[in-house]
């Protein structure tokens, strides 16, 4: 059984986003719809470039995407209103596909200083060393990696394994977890399942897969799968959905999808 | 005509490391028109790599001379001048002689010795020559030079350091150091200038074979110093000799860093940083001569400019002469904007003249703050001004760490910190990210 502590709800309705300026403005999220509460696992699955990564970014905050309509929402609070830390602080987390590399800031002073902001004080030092360090351990990171710089240098599965040590430390209400198991390998692909699953069993957190493969799910269970495709989810249902769509892949989906847009453009 | 690349010809190449650096290519260069086919000034982000070019022909050779009148008086049309604002380096070209000395305070370990030799010594003979008028006049109005020895197998068990301390006063302050490092010794000699001066200083390092000699140069002036310099390696065979420059203060600053190899084998680090503020001007022109086999350059220069009229320069020359077989070279400047109003110029340039070499690439960057770095720190929970000093002061660290010295690396980021904090409006700033 779960413990929820705290119930968190996140809310996503009728999101559209775009990217670019003035003549090359394209949209890229057309109307997603979408709720995330604590203790569910969604998994949100869609072909390359159907918009997965642009909505956990918008969830997020980056400058580079522009909200043009709809709303998101964190127990009611308006996630759009609020900074791109704000939005930290207020509870979300997102494991990037793409981590960044921060040349010169340590691992262990990015984390501290992050557990610092989210927590409103800075961590006891003597249990803070230790809960990084067993952390580490669990996710099989070498502690040498504490007195690395962020990211520079990381292998493809040490970024992710680092994302999902920043998850586990933060502790958000809400982690979106893009394409984390792209570019792991079959062990890394457990440890790191494992580090989630632990978060999961622990209560509270809500999370949102999204992947491009059912790989991964064979390790974290989701509540709800979501298709996404061209900038919305298109079909919703079970865990059994991932295992359709292992089975005959996004073809039929994209294709109506294709039909739909055509039959947009005629009527236009 | 050699193979000769500056940061203009080709964005093409860039190492997949470049993504990892600092900057979003293309923003906030404060760069007017080039003055020169080639000048690479302000280039968004360039890299160039090179692996078995095929050398054509050799440049001019560099014109160096102990007499001034050589150089003739620079009008600043010149190519080594064309970057430097002559009215504010005018009291030291004007080369008037004087008594002033800067106020020196030494720490000097077990097995260095502090001495002086006059000009007829041989000793300031056997030094590589100056390379401009201001040089040279230095190297005659020092009338000799203070000389730093350390014994041959020497492994000093501190640095060897010298206080130097302006006084103030219009006259300009003369200096000349020898750094004489013996075979298989190793040293690290930290310069440390602060107070107000007027000084131009030659410093020549001679590092015997296998010694291992670090030099730190600390410009750290008050305001209104004017400071010029010639700095000199020449290193022995199978020697390694680092420099670390580090120029915070003073209103002008223009350091000349040479190096030349005696034997093969040898290696040298030229760490740079520097930060400028408000009308200050800091200008740092490198030059390292590959002319025997076997031997290896490194070059990283970083700088931040804040605040109306700051204004950086870097040169940074590389040559491999048809001799210099087997050299392996790489040399990297990046600059950081962070307000509008200031300009940092940046010019890479190699010239090889041999094919059998192991490798040689530049790179230039200048630009902002790098939006994706402020917001992965921000998606953290960290607010963008703590992200924004994060970042900076990594940039510097970077470098800084490669001083070795923990009580002087304290002191700098300390000094780099607050004047990060004194930085105008820095709240006021766009953040895109916020
Ligand atoms: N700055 C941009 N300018 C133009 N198009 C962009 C920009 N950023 C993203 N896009 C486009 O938006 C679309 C959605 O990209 P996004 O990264 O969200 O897809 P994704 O579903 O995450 O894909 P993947 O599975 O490859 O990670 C793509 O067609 C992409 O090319
Ligand atoms: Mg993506």
């Amino acid at each position: 059984m779960r413990e929820r502590e705290e119930v968190s709800v996140l809310e996503i309705r009728d999101l559209h986003v775009t990217v670019g300026e003035g003549d090359d403005t394209k949209e890229i999220l057309r109307g997603v719809d979408l709720t995330v509460r604590s203790g569910e696992t969604h998994a949100i699955m869609g072909p390359n470039g159907s918009g997965k990564s642009t909505l956990a970014y918008s969830i997020a905050g980056h400058p580079k995407y522009t909200v043009t309509g709809g709303t998101v929402t964190l127990d009611g609070e308006d996630v759009l209103a609020m900074t791109v830390d704000e939005r930290a602080r207020a509870g979300l987390f997102l494991a990037m596909q793409y981590p960044v590399e921060v040349p010169g800031v340590s691992v262990s002073n990015f984390l501290r200083t992050a557990a610092t902001a989210i927590k409103g004080e800075a961590p006891k030092l003597r249990t803070w060393v230790k809960d990084v360090k067993s952390e580490m351990d669990l996710l099989e990171m070498d502690p040498a990696f504490a007195e690395r710089n962020v990211n520079e240098g990381f292998s493809g599965g040490e970024k992710k394994r680092h994302e999902i040590l920043q998850m586990r430390l933060l502790k958000p209400a809400i982690a979106i977890l893009d394409e984390t198991d792209s570019g792991l390998d079959v062990d890394a692909l457990r440890i790191v399942s494992e580090g989630v699953n632990r978060t999961r069993e622990e209560g509270e957190i809500g999370v949102l897969l999204i992947t491009h493969y059912t790989r991964i799910l064979r390790y974290i269970k989701p509540d709800f799968v979501h298709v996404f495709v061209a900038g919305k989810v298109v079909e919703e249902g079970g865990a059994e959905l991932a295992d359709k769509l292992e089975n005959e892949g996004y073809a039929a989906y994209v294709k109506d999808s294709n039909e739909a847009a055509a039959a947009e453009v005629a009527r236009a | 005509m050699s193979d000769q690349i500056t940061g203009t010809t080709d964005l093409t190449t860039q190492p997949s490391t470049l993504a990892a650096e600092l900057f979003a290519p293309g923003v906030g260069a404060q760069a007017g028109p080039p003055t020169t086919p080639a000048d690479s000034t302000a280039v968004p982000a360039g890299a160039h790599s090179h692996g078995g070019p095929a050398p054509t022909g050799s440049p001019a050779e560099r014109l160096t001379s102990t007499d001034p009148d050589v150089f003739g008086v620079p009008t600043g049309r010149e190519e080594t001048w064309r970057f430097t604002p002559m009215k504010r380096i005018r009291p030291l070209l004007d080369g008037a002689a004087s008594d002033a000395r800067l106020t020196w305070t030494t720490d000097l370990p077990e097995g260095v010795e502090l001495t002086r030799v006059e000009a007829d010594d041989p000793l300031i003979k056997g030094l590589p020559e100056p390379v401009d008028r201001l040089a040279a006049l230095t190297r005659q109005r020092a009338n000799g030079a203070d000389v730093v020895r350390v014994a041959k197998e020497a492994q000093l068990d501190r640095p060897v350091t010298l206080a130097l301390t302006g006084t103030g006063g219009d006259d300009v302050v003369w200096g000349q150091l020898v750094v004489e490092v013996g075979a298989f010794a190793k040293a690290t000699v930290v310069l440390d200038h602060t107070g107000p001066a007027k000084y131009s200083g030659g410093v020549t390092v001679i590092a015997g074979d296998g010694a291992q000699v670090t030099l730190v140069s600390v410009q750290d002036w008050a305001p209104g110093a004017v400071h010029g310099g010639q700095y000199d390696a020449v290193v022995g065979r199978d020697a390694t000799f680092k420099q670390v420059v580090v120029t915070l203060g003073g209103d002008l600053v223009r350091l000349v860093s040479n190096v030349q190899y005696s034997g093969p084998g040898g290696r040298a680090d030229l760490f740079g940083v520097y930060f400028s503020d408000e009308t200050q001007h800091q200008e740092h022109r490198l030059w390292v001569d590959h002319a025997v086999p076997n031997c290896t350059s490194n070059v990283l220069y970083k700088g931040a400019l804040q605040g109306e009229g700051a204004r950086t320069v870097w040169i940074g020359d590389v040559r491999i002469r048809p001799t210099a077989t087997g050299t392996e070279t790489y040399e990297l400047n990046r600059n950081l904007v962070l307000t509008d109003g200031a300009r940092a110029d940046s010019v890479p340039n190699l010239e090889i003249e041999t094919g059998e070499i192991v490798g040689a690439g530049h790179a230039s960057a200048t630009g902002r703050f790098d939006d994706e770095q402020l917001f992965y720190l921000c998606s953290r929970g960290i607010d963008a001004e703590t992200a924004r000093r994060l970042v900076v002061r990594g940039f510097f660290a970077d470098v800084v760490q490669h001083i070795g010295v923990d009580a002087l690396q304290d002191r700098l980021m300390g000094t780099i910190e607050a004047r990060l904090g004194a930085l105008p409006g820095l709240d006021d700033q766009p953040v895109e990210v916020a």
